[in-house]
């Protein structure tokens, strides 16, 4: 049985918004009643028991509490009931660069900034070198901070929040700032944590952080505990639950052609939602058109959950000059093979002139899944051999 | 079955981990703001956790200091000027316009207006601590206690200061501080720590809810401060009271804990040069009250800390 550093029992928080704030409106408003104060449960009745050394990954949609519930282990926020234990030292990353002042040094700010997430002066002094080596501003650390640059500044405080020194370390999307190569920076530095054995436990929005780093992700949903499990089994609920409606979207354009019907086929005009990697896919428009016109290019794209473009073209970038319309086209885009990754994704079709602003936009107007039993990663289905050639 | 959660792939639980679990495992699962749900026991959790936190706090009154005064000329000068001007400003209005006939009037008022500056600069200091943090109320955990703490600590060395002047102007001014009655300064001075800690712990808390205190003690202090024998003697305030037999108000104005503090002050600094015939200053000792101002002062502290820490667990979604 391992060690148990986390224990969270029948948390719940609430937020009362709306709060008078001067005395002269909490005594003018004594007597009447409480129409400005409303109340919401950020958490309610959260449990569970975290072992040492694991990485919990939070994930839910905005709201759904995430960010309360690492306050309130953080200490931050303490509970309306329930109640929060834990063991060993605790370092909370929620912002980088926490305490910064801009009035004082680079090197002022360093031990601040440490001995606020907890480092005392006596190790802030031994990894000082190591500090400002990672930042790489050398040059400015005896400048006060206000004349960094951002990216300076960013770094700086990095180069603290790495050299914390927890047993539990609580961060929060710090992870989702920076360039590409900041990113992975930050990554290496969490599996690192991971392999001394540190316990973390981090909120994020990008699921494959959540797939990389994670060995085990509670997902919230109106500040409930709706999964507890391994990533697998969380990712899938959490793309359920999730999906942007599709055909929620508002609309764009003047509507001079209009885009009366989209459907997803099975590539030969049937209706269909669910694929493998591989199937082939159809995409059918009804376009109206309310004037005659001969100026116009019809677009698909598809979207994943993370809104990531995964594929997008048009009858122009085709080179397929379309017929003069008047009254109603039907038209196909047809896909022989989609070699996409399990995951739902979502169809946005335009009509638009060559040149100038479109006609009709449908943003996400139709949504299919891709399901296959091969578990791997990213956007592309590729097909990999294996083997040990030496 | 959380044990098993590993994903195939994950490193194999190596040397530095299991040491680490274990270490963890000696550790006694504690619960978090504690503080906050235990009444009775808490002041003492609390102090503890500051002291847990001392480096911190030293760090945080270092920065006070060090960015109130960055990149002016004076720097530190500056918190020496203003006190310097009050006197000035009371010594030619009361000392010259109003004749006031005290021996020395300037080193009487500086000993008054040594603990009253504390005071304010403490009070008003503190009302906005929280208030003023809140990025890092927010943000990170620590014992929101330190925010006041850290501006009573800055306010000290400001004092510290003041009083090194106050002690350089009574030396050349041929007092002496080996007076039998120097013993009281550090008596005073105790007194209103405790006292001053107490309301700006209360003031910090308070002013997250209800943002009028910032602006509602500016004028308390001002009012306060004239209420406060600093820039008049004691007795003879007392004595007319007496004289129009408001016995009850004499008792009532002497209850001011700042009036003890000040008074213990003036008495310790310059008593020496009182030649006895004088009504500046307050007839007895003022010892036992400044003793009843320090114990009544830690009942207000014990319960400021309660009422800071009852709400302290808000602050971060108050703000």
């Amino acid at each position: 049985m391992a060690a148990i550093i986390l224990r969270v029992s029948d948390v719940a928080k609430k937020f009362t918004i709306n709060r008078d704030k001067s005395l002269k409106e909490r005594l003018t408003g004594l007597g009447r009643d409480k129409r400005h104060v409303r109340e919401f449960w950020a958490l309610r009745d959260v449990s569970f028991e975290l072992e040492a050394s694991r990485t919990l990954g939070l994930i839910g949609a905005n709201g759904s509490g995430k960010s309360t519930l690492l306050k309130v282990i953080g200490g931050i926020l303490s509970p309306d009931r329930g109640q929060v234990e834990r063991r060993g030292r605790l370092a909370a990353l929620l912002e980088l660069g926490a305490g910064f002042h801009g009035d004082l040094t680079g090197r002022e700010n360093v031990y601040l900034n440490a001995s606020i997430l907890g480092l005392s002066n006596r190790q802030t002094d031994a990894y000082f070198d190591a500090i400002v080596d990672f930042s790489g501003i050398e040059r400015f650390i005896d400048t006060q901070v206000k004349f960094y640059s951002s990216g300076m500044y960013v770094r700086l405080a990095f180069a603290v929040a790495v050299h914390v020194d927890p047993d539990l370390l609580l961060v929060d999307e710090v992870l989702a700032v920076g360039d590409e190569p900041f990113q992975r920076k930050c990554m290496e530095r969490i599996k690192q944590f991971q392999r001394e054995g540190r316990t973390i436990v981090f909120v994020t929005h990008g699921l494959d952080q959540v797939r990389q780093l994670c060995d085990r992700v509670i997902m919230l949903e109106d500040g409930r505990v709706v999964v507890d499990g391994t990533p697998v089994d969380a990712l899938r609920a959490f793309r359920d639950r999730y999906n942007v409606r599709a055909g929620q979207e508002p609309e764009h354009g003047d509507r001079r052609l209009e885009i009366v019907k989209t459907i997803v086929t099975d590539g030969a005009g049937r209706p269909k939602d669910r694929f493998a990697p591989g199937d082939a896919l159809g995409i059918e428009l009804e376009v109206l058109a309310r004037e005659p016109t001969d100026d116009w290019v019809a677009g698909v794209a598809i979207t994943n959950h993370l809104d990531l473009l995964v594929y997008g073209t048009n009858t122009a970038l085709q080179s397929i000059e379309l017929p003069p319309i008047s009254g109603r086209r039907r038209l196909r885009y047809r896909f022989d093979s989609i070699p996409m990754v399990e995951g739902q994704y979502y169809v946005t079709v335009a009509v638009h002139p060559r040149v100038g602003p479109e006609y009709h936009r449908l943003d996400r107007v139709v949504s299919f899944k891709v399901v296959s039993d091969a578990a791997d990663d990213g956007v592309l289905h590729l097909i990999p051999r294996f083997e040990v050639i030496e | 079955m959380l044990s098993d959660a590993r994903p195939p792939g994950g490193e194999p639980p190596l040397d530095a981990i299991a040491a680490r679990v274990a270490a963890i495992e000696r550790l006694p699962m504690e619960r978090v703001n504690q503080g906050a749900a235990s009444p009775w026991r808490g002041f003492g959790l609390a102090a503890r956790e500051v002291y847990d936190y001392r480096e911190l706090l030293v760090n945080l009154i270092r920065k006070e200091l060090k960015t109130k005064y960055k990149d002016s000329v004076l720097g530190f000068l500056w918190s020496l000027l203003r006190p310097m001007l009050l006197l000035a400003v009371y010594y030619v209005a009361i000392g010259k316009f109003l004749g006031m006939t005290f021996k020395l009037f300037p080193i009487f008022l500086f000993s008054g207006l040594v603990a009253w500056s504390l005071f304010t600069d403490v009070l008003g200091g503190c009302t906005g601590s929280i208030v003023g943090n809140a990025g890092l109320i927010k943000k990170v955990y620590f014992p929101r206690e330190l925010l006041p703490l850290s501006v009573v600590g800055a306010s000290l060395v400001n004092f510290a200061m003041q009083l090194v002047v106050l002690v350089v102007a009574v030396l050349i001014f041929g007092g002496s501080l080996s007076g039998q009655q120097i013993w009281l300064l550090p008596l005073a001075f105790l007194a209103l720590l405790v006292f001053m800690t107490a309301c700006g712990l209360g003031l910090a808390a308070a002013n997250v809810r209800f943002r009028d205190i910032q602006h509602l003690i500016e004028i308390v202090l001002l009012l306060w401060f004239w209420l406060t024998p600093i820039v008049y003697g004691v007795g003879s305030v007392l004595q007319r009271m007496e004289a129009s037999g408001l016995h009850w108000l004499a008792q009532l104005y002497l209850a001011n804990p700042m009036a003890s503090v000040v008074i213990g002050f003036q008495q310790a600094v310059y008593g020496s040069y009182n030649d006895g015939t004088t009504q500046q200053t307050f007839a007895g000792s003022i010892a036992p009250r400044l003793l009843v101002v320090i114990a009544a002062s830690s009942v207000l502290l014990w319960l400021a800390q309660r009422y800071f820490a009852r709400d302290q667990g808000n602050f971060a979604q108050e703000l």
